[in-house]
C-alpha cells in the first residue's frame, strides 16, 4: 500500500510501541505533524525544544523504552542539541526527529537549513539525513534498534521535507541487517576464569555498580553476586538505586561528593569490582593515586570504555546482565568479615559529622529538606533533579532503594535538565509521585516548561532549594578561590507567584517547621505543585574531593557539636 | 612510532566524515588515510595510519568499533603485509637536466609520465622509505609539486591482521558457545 513519507514514519514509531512524543512545529516538519493525527501517539508540546529532548530523556530513563523528541529544521533541531548530548553522556535511549528542508535544496542555505547530521554526528550514537521517503522505514527501524541495544545513546533522523511528502510502497523491515554493529553479550570463558580467580584471591573486594546495572537490568545478578562473595556496594551517581541504600552491604555514593567511608573503601581495596561504569574523573579523583592497591576487573559493553581511564586487570567485554550470569556459578562464597568491619569503623564517625545530627537552628537547609522528603515519600518517589549542590544532595539523602528512581543528568551535568524531565518520567508513570528537586539556578533555565506541565495536567511536585546563588559554583569559589563570588549571587522570581500565573499551585517555606505541611499540600493537591524552598544560602556539599585530587582527600564537614552532646561534656 | 590499521566500512554517504571526525574528537592524530573501495559491494576499505606515541592501535580499533558503518578492523602495523604508497612528482628538469632524473627514476622503477619543456612528472610506487629516497635525490634538482596518495596495505597470504580487541564487535559469540 502506497503511504507518504509522514505516514509511514508514524507505522513506524506505532510498532516501536511509541505512545508519546515531545516535540515543536515548525515548517520543515509540518507533514509529519499533520499524518500525527491520524495514530495513536500523544504528542506533548513544548515550550523550547531542549525541553523535548530532556522530556524524551526522562520518560527513557523512568520508563527504560526509548523516547522520542520532535523537532523542525534550523533553530529547532539546533535546540535539541543540549538535550541530545546529555543524552549522550548518559547513555539513554532516544530517537530524535527534525525536519529538514527539501534534498534539492540542501547546501543552498535555505531558509532554516542547517547541518544537523553534521552538528548531531559527535554527539549521537548514529545519525540519518533521509532524502527520500522510501528510505524512512529502515531508518526508523535501524535507530530504534540502535537507539536501545548495545551501549544505549541517542539516534537522530533528518527528515526531509519532500520525503515527508512523497508516496511509496511501505513495507516494514522486519529485520535489521546492519553489518558493522554487533553489541557483544558473553565474554570469553577463559576471562570469565581469570576474574574468578582474582575474586578467590582478594581480602578487600569492593563493587563498583554504574548505570550499567541498570541499563543492563542486571540489579539481581549484582545483588547475588554482593550476597554470595560479600562483597560492598559501592554506586556512581547514575548507579545509586542499582543496589538498595538500606542494604548492609551498600555503600553508597562514591566520588568527589560521595560517602567518605565509600571513598576510603575503595582507596583500600585489594580488588575493584567495575560493573557497567566508566571510571568518569569525578569518580575517580586523581588517576595516578587511584586505588593504588588494587586490581581491576571491568565488565563493560562498550570496548572503548575498557583501560580508557584506568588499566584494568581483567577486562570482560559483554552485556553485564549476561556476564554475571556466567560469572556468578564459578564463584565460592566468602565472607570478607574483617574488611567489613574495617569499613563500618570508619562509617562508624559518619553520624557525628552528618548534618541530620545538627540541632534545629531554626534554619532551612536543602539535605535536611531533601531528608524530609525522603521520609514523608517513604523513599518511594521518582526524584528527578537539576545540577549543582541541590542535585548532590539528592543522591545523599534521598536514599534509593529501587532502580530507575533517580533521574539527574551525570555526565553532562545540565543544568535545566530536571523540569522537563520530570514531565517526561511522568508520561513514563502517572501512576507514582513524581518529585522535581531543584535549584533556583537551574529551574530558571527551563522553567517555561511550567506551562507545559499545566496544559498536560501532569501530576509533578516541584521543589525548588532556593539559596540564591548558583550554588555549587558559590562553594567552589569558597574553597578555591577565597570567596570571590564571581557571576554567582542570583535573582529569582517570587516562585510562589510565578507557579500561580501558571494557575500552579504553590507555598513558600522559610521555617523548618513548616517542611511537611508543605510537602503534605503537595501530595494532597493533584496536578503540578510547586514550593519554594528558602534555604541557607552559603552552605556547602561534604565530603568534597577537591577536583584532581587523591580521592581519600577529602574535604569534611566541619563537627559542629549536638547540644546534647555538650551538654554532656560541659 | 607509525600504527597502520585496515579498516572495513560499509560503502554509504558520510562514513569518511564519521571516521575523520572520530579521530579529531579522540585526539588521535592522522598520518595518512586512504579509502576506496573493494572486492565487496557496498564496503569500503581504509587504510589509516596513526602517528602517535600515545595512541595505541587498540584504542583506535574500539573506537571505531563505537562507528556503526564500520565492520572490522586490524592492526597491521607488525604483520606480514604489502604497503604501497604512490607519488607523482613533478621535478624541474631543462631539457639536460632529464636524464639525470630519468636514471635516478630508473633506480626506483619509477617512471616518467609527463614531460614538458622544462619539468618532467614522475611517478614511484612503492614503501614510504623508498619514495623518500627518491625525494631526498629529486629535491637537489627542484622539486616543484608533489603529492601522495598515502600508504594502502595488504597482508601477505593467509595472514591477517592484529584484533586487539576480539569481542569488541561482537565475534566473540563463538568463545560463548563453549559455555
Amino acid at each position: 500500500m502506497k503511504k507518504t513519507g509522514a505516514e509511514i514514519l508514524w507505522e513506524c514509531l506505532v510498532r516501536e510501541g511509541v505512545e508519546v512524543v515531545f516535540g515543536l512545529p515548525g515548517g520543515a516538519i509540518m507533514p509529519v505533524y499533520d499524518a500525527m493525527l491520524n495514530y495513536p501517539v500523544h504528542h506533548v508540546l513544548v515550550r523550547h525544544e531542549q525541553g523535548a529532548a530532556h522530556m524524551a530523556d526522562g520518560y527513557a530513563r523512568a520508563s527504560g523504552k526509548v523516547g522520542v523528541a520532535l523537532a523542525t529544521s534550523g533553530p529547532g533541531a539546533t535546540n535539541l542539541v543540549t538535550g541530545i548530548v546529555t543524552a549522550m553522556m548518559d547513555s539513554i535511549p532516544m530517537v530524535c526527529i527534525t525536519g529538514q528542508v527539501h534534498a534539492h535544496l540542501i547546501g543552498g542555505d535555505a531558509f532554516q537549513e542547517t547541518d544537523v547530521t553534521g552538528i548531531t554526528l559527535p554527539v549521537t550514537k548514529h545519525n540519518y539525513l533521509v532524502t527520500s521517503a522510501d528510505q524512512i522505514a529502515r531508518a526508523v527501524r535501524e535507530a530504534f534498534y540502535i537507539a536501545r541495544s548495545g551501549r544505549p545513546g541517542p539516534v537522530l533522523i533528518d527528515f526531509c521535507k519532500n520525503a515527508q511528502i512523497e508516496e511509496t510502497e511501505f513495507e516494514y523491515p522486519e529485520d535489521v541487517s546492519l553489518p558493522g554493529y554487533k553489541p557483544p553479550t558473553h565474554a570469553p570463558v577463559s576471562d570469565l576464569q581469570k576474574a574468578a580467580d582474582l575474586i578467590a584471591q582478594a581480602e578487600r573486594p569492593v563493587i563498583l555498580a554504574g548505570h550499567g546495572v541498570m541499563m543492563s537490568g542486571a540489579m539481581e545478578e549484582l545483588s547475588m553476586f554482593a550476597v554470595k562473595t560479600q562483597t560492598p556496594v559501592a554506586m556512581t551517581l547514575l548507579g545509586l538505586g542499582a543496589f538498595p541504600a538500606s542494604h548492609p552491604l551498600s555503600l553508597g555514593m562514591m566520588g568527589m561528593h560521595g560517602e567518605a567511608y565509600c571513598n576510603l573503601a575503595i582507596q583500600n581495596a585489594d580488588l575493584l569490582l567495575a560493573f557497567g561504569m566508566r571510571f568518569d574523573d569525578r569518580v575517580t579523583g586523581n588517576l595516578r593515586t587511584y586505588a593504588p592497591r588494587a586490581r581491576k576487573i571491568h565488565i563493560e559493553i562498550d570496548p572503548s570504555e575498557v583501560h580508557k581511564n584506568v588499566h584494568v586487570d581483567v577486562p570482560l567485554v559483554g552485556d553485564l546482565k549476561t556476564v554475571l550470569t556466567d560469572l556468578i556459578p564459578m564463584l565460592d562464597e566468602y565472607d570478607h568479615e574483617e574488611w567489613r568491619e574495617q569499613i563500618a569503623e570508619w562509617r562508624s564517625e559518619t553520624d557525628e559529622r552528618d548534618i541530620m545530627s545538627w540541632p534545629n537552628d531554626g534554619k532551612l537547609y536543602t539535605a535536611k529538606v531533601i531528608h524530609d522528603l525522603w521520609e514523608a515519600t517513604q523513599g518511594n518517589a521518582i526524584v528527578t533533579t537539576g545540577v549543582g549542590q541541590h542535585q548532590m544532595w539528592a543522591a545523599q539523602y534521598y536514599h534509593m532503594e529501587q532502580p530507575y528512581r533517580l533521574i539527574t543528568s551525570g555526565g553532562a551535568g545540565t543544568m535545566g535538565f530536571g523540569l522537563p524531565a520530570t514531565i517526561g518520567a511522568w508520561f513514563a508513570h502517572k501512576d507514582r509521585e513524581v518529585w522535581l528537586i531543584d535549584g533556583d539556578g537551574s529551574f530558571q533555565m527551563t522553567q517555561a516548561e511550567l506551562s507545559t506541565a499545566v496544559q498536560e495536567g501532569a501530576n509533578i511536585k516541584i521543589a525548588i532549594m532556593n539559596n540564591h546563588f548558583l550554588g555549587m559554583v558559590r562553594q567552589w569559589q569558597e574553597f578555591f578561590f577565597e570567596s570571590r563570588y564571581s557571576g554567582t549571587p542570583l535573582n529569582g522570581p517570587d516562585f510562589a507567584k510565578l507557579a500561580e500565573a501558571h494557575g500552579i499551585p504553590a507555598r513558600r517555606v522559610t521555617d523548618p517547621g513548616d517542611v511537611l505541611a508543605a510537602i503534605d499540600f503537595a501530595h494532597q493537591t493533584e496536578g503540578p505543585v510547586l514550593i519554594d524552598f528558602q534555604v541557607e544560602k552559603e552552605e556547602a556539599v561534604y565530603p568534597m574531593v577537591p577536583s584532581g585530587a587523591d580521592l581519600d582527600t577529602m574535604i569534611r564537614r566541619p563537627v559542629r557539636r549536638t547540644q546534647a552532646r555538650a551538654a554532656a561534656q560541659d | 612510532m607509525q600504527q597502520t590499521l585496515i579498516a572495513l566500512v560499509e560503502d554509504k554517504p558520510g562514513v569518511l566524515n564519521r571516521v575523520a571526525s572520530l579521530f579529531r574528537r579522540r585526539n588521535f592524530n592522522i598520518e595518512s588515510l586512504n579509502v576506496g573501495r573493494t572486492e565487496k559491494p557496498n564496503v569500503s576499505r581504509m587504510t589509516i595510519v596513526l602517528d602517535s606515541e600515545d595512541v595505541d592501535a587498540r584504542k583506535a580499533e574500539v573506537n571505531l568499533y563505537k562507528l556503526v558503518n564500520v565492520i572490522d578492523v586490524q592492526d597491521v602495523t607488525n604483520q606480514p603485509a604489502v604497503t604501497r604508497d604512490l607519488a607523482l612528482i613533478k621535478v624541474k628538469a631543462t631539457p639536460e637536466q632529464r636524464a639525470e632524473v630519468a636514471n635516478l627514476a630508473d633506480i626506483f622503477r619509477a617512471k616518467i609520465v609527463d614531460v614538458a619543456p622544462d619539468s618532467v612528472i614522475v611517478e614511484i610506487t612503492g614503501t614510504e622509505d623508498k619514495i623518500e629516497s627518491l625525494v631526498e635525490l629529486l629535491r637537489p634538482i627542484g622539486i616543484l609539486e608533489m603529492v601522495r596518495t598515502g600508504k594502502v596495505a595488504m597482508t601477505r597470504g593467509t595472514a591477517s591482521g592484529v584484533r586487539h580487541a576480539p569481542g569488541a564487535n561482537g565475534h566473540n559469540h563463538l568463545e560463548a558457545q563453549k559455555l
